[in-house]
């Protein structure tokens, strides 16, 4: 492995112990977090150690909605996947649009097709599905029943 | 002084999907931006879990016309992820050769159209004739001018023969020549010099909190290649430079797609030197569950994709990143700040698809006040007046 990535992978795992390391190869980790420690874990990647976040994927499980923020270490070509999960009861998270502004329009995307409210998140608007789309329905829910 | 709105779309020429771009002037200058997507929004994303793993090559390779090698090729990279397949070696260097090729001529019709609204119609002309021959070799290797339909997981379809690469060799030698004119021809001219710097300044902060990629990142000084950064296909076994600029103006934007030409025909001719003699696929016998990330380097920058299965035929989710969504945004700084004749080049520049209607509309008192034609004509006035004073 990578010595930047194993230097990096050490300070992660340092100073976040409550996260769960999952490496699926040597430049792709998964890595679980509650959900309230989104935005202190996001500020260290992009801020302190330069990573990008790429996209996120909002997916819904039956155990509730999962956000995977994948950030991207361009230097060493691997991926840190941020892995939280929302309860379908309450289902918000904070925005991370003050920290960069390349969470906006997922943001607002995931928001659109999940029903996910981002606190914080200046716009809130659908991006994608048209004006007439219901807005209590969610194209990307499903049912598990 | 008076605020106006100018607005241009929805269905606007420069992107790939239907766009709207709101346009708040003072006078002549672009003070704010609007920017709203989605009026061919096609939901790639919830038709593909419907779809078996060799049926969705196929359907993502429809997501976009110009660069269609580029989402087929990241997706495949992905389930071998999640797989973990090895693919032969002679897969790796076709896909690269492919892959390249399309870098080519995807540069060359940017160019052709950045000339075309600056009112530089013969690179316009040059540009496009000269990416004929890189379609015809697409033609030959594949059997289509464009969606190749090269890529399968584990491999490729369609295997390349001596006959064919001596035939590339060749057209490779006609278009390097010419691209070596274009790019002479280009960065000498001191009326572009005029036109295009300082112009449409993406700073190197603004692009790593937007997140920009491609050459769009590349021009800002961010140093971010996918093809160098995490090797894919046998993009580690040639030798080749990833251009960077520091200046994020619209000319510096230009000049890494130019020289980025001269590095793909670097590495095709490599690939083509060093094609092994392996076969051109492997054999899967089932994809067992997990999750896997595959990103390719398209002409525009980093596709993504994300898969998830579950040991069935089909994935659960899979989600696409294509490279506009994260430059598209930038625009927001691009624009601000100068005037309407080079809003259309600001808004070209990160080098969006091209497949939609041209129509521009502003409305003022019930008449229409611009039209696709006159912003052009507002743009070919600009450059005509910087070179007027060259001529001096």
């Amino acid at each position: 492995m990578n010595q930047l990535t194993l230097e990096l992978q050490n300070e992660f795992k340092k100073r976040f112990p409550f996260a769960e390391f999952y490496i699926h190869n040597e430049r792709r980790f998964y890595i679980t977090i509650p959900k309230d420690k989104l935005k202190v874990v996001a500020e260290f990647l992009h801020k302190e150690k330069g990573l990008r976040l790429s996209i996120a994927t909002g997916i819904d499980t039956r155990d509730g909605f999962e956000i995977i923020y994948h950030f991207s270490y361009d230097r060493t070509g691997t991926y840190f996947n941020l892995k939280i999960l929302i309860s379908k009861d309450d289902p918000q998270v904070d925005s991370l649009t003050d920290i960069f502004q390349a969470s906006n329009w997922i943001e607002r995307e995931i928001h659109e097709l999940l029903g996910i409210n981002f606190i914080g998140h200046p716009n809130l608007k659908p991006l994608l599905t048209s004006e007439d789309w219901p807005k209590d329905k969610y194209p990307l829910t499903r049912d598990y029943e | 002084m008076n605020r106006r709105i100018i607005p241009i779309g929805p269905y606007h020429p420069l992107q790939e999907e239907p766009e709207f771009f709101k346009l708040i002037v003072e006078g002549e200058k672009v003070i704010d931006i609007e920017i709203n997507i989605g009026y061919n929004h096609r939901g790639h994303e919830f038709l593909s879990p419907s779809l078996t793993y060799d049926q969705i090559p196929f359907l993502v390779e429809r997501i976009c016309g110009i660069c269609s090698n580029s989402h087929p090729l990241a997706f495949v990279l992905a389930v071998e992820d999640m797989a973990h397949i090895k693919v032969p070696e002679r897969a790796l260097y076709i896909r690269t050769i492919i892959h390249e090729l399309e870098r080519i001529h995807s540069h060359l019709l940017w160019l052709g159209l950045a000339g075309h609204f600056i009112g530089y119609n013969t690179v316009w002309m040059w540009a496009w004739r000269y990416r004929e021959p890189v379609l015809d070799l697409f033609e030959m290797i594949t059997g289509n001018r464009n969606h190749y339909a090269m890529n399968k997981i584990g491999g490729v379809r369609r295997d390349i023969d001596p006959g064919q690469i001596t035939q590339i060799e060749k057209v490779l030698n006609f278009v390097e020549e010419k691209i070596a004119m274009l790019t002479k021809a280009v960065l000498d001219d001191p009326v572009l010099h005029a036109r295009l710097k300082n112009v449409g300044v993406l700073p190197k902060e603004a692009a790593i909190s937007y997140g920009v990629v491609g050459p769009t990142a590349r021009a800002s000084g961010v140093v971010i290649d996918v093809r160098k950064d995490d090797p894919h296909c046998a993009y580690d076994k040639v030798v080749w430079d990833v251009i960077v600029e520091e200046a994020g103006d619209i000319f510096a934007k230009a000049k890494v797609r130019l020289l980025e030409c001269f590095e793909s025909i670097k590495i095709i001719r490599q690939c083509l030197k060093n094609l092994p003699d392996t076969p051109i696929e492997t054999r899967i016998e089932e994809l067992p569950p997990g999750e896997g990330i595959g990103r390719a380097e398209a002409p525009r920058g980093e596709v993504f994709h994300y898969v998830r299965g579950d040991g069935s035929h089909h994935p659960v989710r899979h989600k696409v990143r294509a490279p506009s969504y994260m430059n598209l945004p930038s625009n927001e700084v691009t624009v601000k700040g100068y005037t309407i004749a080079d809003a259309a080049l600001c808004l070209a520049a990160i080098d969006p698809c091209y497949c939609c209607t041209e129509r521009v509309s502003a409305f003022e008192d019930g008449k229409l006040k611009y039209t696709w034609n006159d912003l052009l004509i507002l743009s070919w006035k600009k450059t005509e007046k910087i070179r007027a004073r060259y001529r001096k």
